[in-house]
């Protein structure tokens, strides 16, 4: 199967600091990849990299074949990848309508209207909290949003930053379940999470980031397996 | 105390106060979704009255109708000050930008000078001279087709950020930037067209006064201040703020003049800041920010 999103040996970072160095990975059509790794170790670094929020400093970035590091964030979701980001980064003061009619903006109203049907059905709770401020949402519930706002722009490639971060276990699991469904009706995933056991059982494979660089990968089943994911992620 | 004058003074000060309204909420707009305050915004507003001085002395056109014209020139000015010299300092600490908008202002002003000289002048408009009685007072229709016309303008620019994607973009990027870029918005795009239309709503607000209020180069100045004290009293980035604001201080103005005398009346409006400071610090319609 082709790659959707190939990345070959991307450094990125801050200043004078390199976050990441030599990260290649790929992600195939309709896989949940999983990108984990300790606090620092540079999985939001390389999502920021991949939506053109960080500028890459050496190496691609291909999606569907043609380049992509070097565009600016706008030019990027255009291309087909949405970023929801760690902290879920919402704009409090508007509505949850607003927030999600945003998301879309790019799409005819017919388009976006279906896919706000879409965003509904698999989060009921923005329906109901549609015109409420989404700075009054629930952690839980703001989390839904960002997802929600990232599906309305209809991607090909959504790259889920820290979706558990903060939230009570029964909310990540229901995102968790949510994801999962979004996952099977074939959606592509890029997922950094901190929560090992929950993203690996979402995804197909994974890829193991230590100190800005890739250590292990593998699938699910092999990650599982290993001693050094077990004894440093699993707590096992 | 006479009470027709008292009814009188709160009159014209609400009937003027649409314009301050219209100046506080393109500031605020520029401050809101930017963060940048615009020193030059007052002589903004004095090149909105100059452009429609021309349309009148030289094509004869009425300030009620050359205000659209005074609202695209200033909308190509905010753009081109936007994305020319605001945008580089964009990132840069407050006082850079500060420096930067003095610079502009003085730029502004002097070019006034160059221009069109020093004198006080005014444009002549034939509303000018017709008044209305309402009972005891009476209105200057001047004054109630510039308010009508400022309060219109300040509920279309409302219509467009609350209706339109574009508008949702400005008030997007106001509320939560970084936000903005990760749904791929164009914040540059957002932050040149936001300071274009704060821009546009001075340039039509200088227009809308120039057949009441005499102005000089110099005039920019104290508008500019006036909009901070309306935009501080209503809280920062506040439309709504900016929009109560204009009135209030336009209201306690007038009075001001009625109860003291005409040349004290920014001694009232500034109390009234120092009094909002006191007792609402983030203003009356801002959120503290902790």
């Amino acid at each position: 199967m082709s790659a959707l999103l190939r990345l070959d040996g991307l450094e990125a970072g801050y200043g004078d600091l390199t976050a990441v160095s030599g990260v290649s990975l790929e992600v195939r059509r309709g896989e949940a990849v999983a990108l984990i790794g300790a606090n620092g170790a540079g999985k939001t670094t390389t999502l920021r990299a991949i939506s053109g929020l960080l500028p890459v400093r050496a190496g691609r970035i291909e999606f569907e074949g043609a380049r992509l590091d070097g565009l600016a964030s706008a030019r990027i979701v255009a291309r087909g990848i949405t970023h929801v980001p760690e902290g879920r980064q919402l704009f409090p003061t508007m509505t949850v309508r607003d927030n999600l009619e945003l998301g879309g903006r790019a799409a005819d109203r017919r388009h976006r209207d279906d896919a706000l049907e879409l965003v509904f059905t698999l989060f009921p709770r923005l329906h109901e909290r549609e015109r409420q401020l989404a700075g009054t949402l629930s952690g839980g519930e703001q989390q839904m949003c960002a997802i929600g706002r990232g599906l309305m722009a209809r991607p090909r490639l959504l790259l889920l930053d820290e979706p558990s971060l903060g939230l009570a276990p029964v909310t990540v699991k229901l995102i968790f379940d949510t994801l999962q469904r979004v996952n099977g009706d074939g959606m592509t995933m890029l997922l950094v999470e901190q929560n090992v056991p929950r993203a690996l059982q979402l995804s197909h494979r994974g890829y193991v980031l230590e100190n800005g660089r890739i250590v292990l990968e593998g699938t699910r089943e092999s990650l599982r397996a290993s001693p050094h994911v077990k004894q440093a992620y699993l707590g096992l | 105390m006479d009470v027709t004058l008292v009814l009188q003074g709160l009159l014209s000060g609400l009937l003027f106060g649409g314009v301050y309204s219209l100046m506080a909420v393109g500031l605020t707009l520029i401050f809101g979704v930017m963060r940048v305050v615009n020193f030059a915004h007052g002589d903004m507003m004095v090149w909105g009255m100059y452009l429609s001085y021309l349309l009148a002395t030289r094509a004869g056109i009425d300030p009620y109708l050359s205000f659209v014209v005074s609202a695209a020139a200033l909308f190509a000015l905010g753009l081109l000050v936007q994305r020319g010299l605001v945008d580089r300092v964009i990132d840069a600490p407050h006082e850079m930008q500060i420096l930067l908008m003095l610079g502009v202002a003085l730029v502004l002003e002097n070019l006034a000078l160059v221009a069109f000289g020093p004198e006080p002048t005014r444009v002549r408009s034939p509303l000018g001279a017709a008044t209305l009685w309402l009972g005891p007072v009476f209105v200057d229709l001047a004054r109630l087709v510039t308010f009508v016309v400022a309060v219109l303008l300040t509920v279309a620019l409302s219509l467009f950020l609350y209706r339109t994607d574009l508008g949702r973009t400005i008030r997007a990027a106001a509320d939560n930037t970084y936000g903005a870029l990760v749904i791929g918005i164009d914040v540059r795009r957002v932050y040149a067209v936001a300071f274009g239309v704060g821009a546009a709503c001075v340039g039509a607000a200088g227009a809308l006064v120039s057949s009441i209020l005499p102005f000089q180069p110099p005039t920019g100045l104290s508008l500019s201040v006036t909009s901070f004290n309306i935009v501080i009293i209503g809280g920062m980035g506040s439309l709504l703020g900016a929009f109560i604001g204009g009135l209030l201080v336009s209201v306690a103005e007038s009075l001001g003049a009625v109860f003291l005398k005409p040349s004290l009346k920014e001694l009232v409006s500034f109390s009234l800041l120092i009094v909002i400071l006191l007792f609402r610090p983030a203003g009356l319609f801002g959120k503290r920010t902790s």
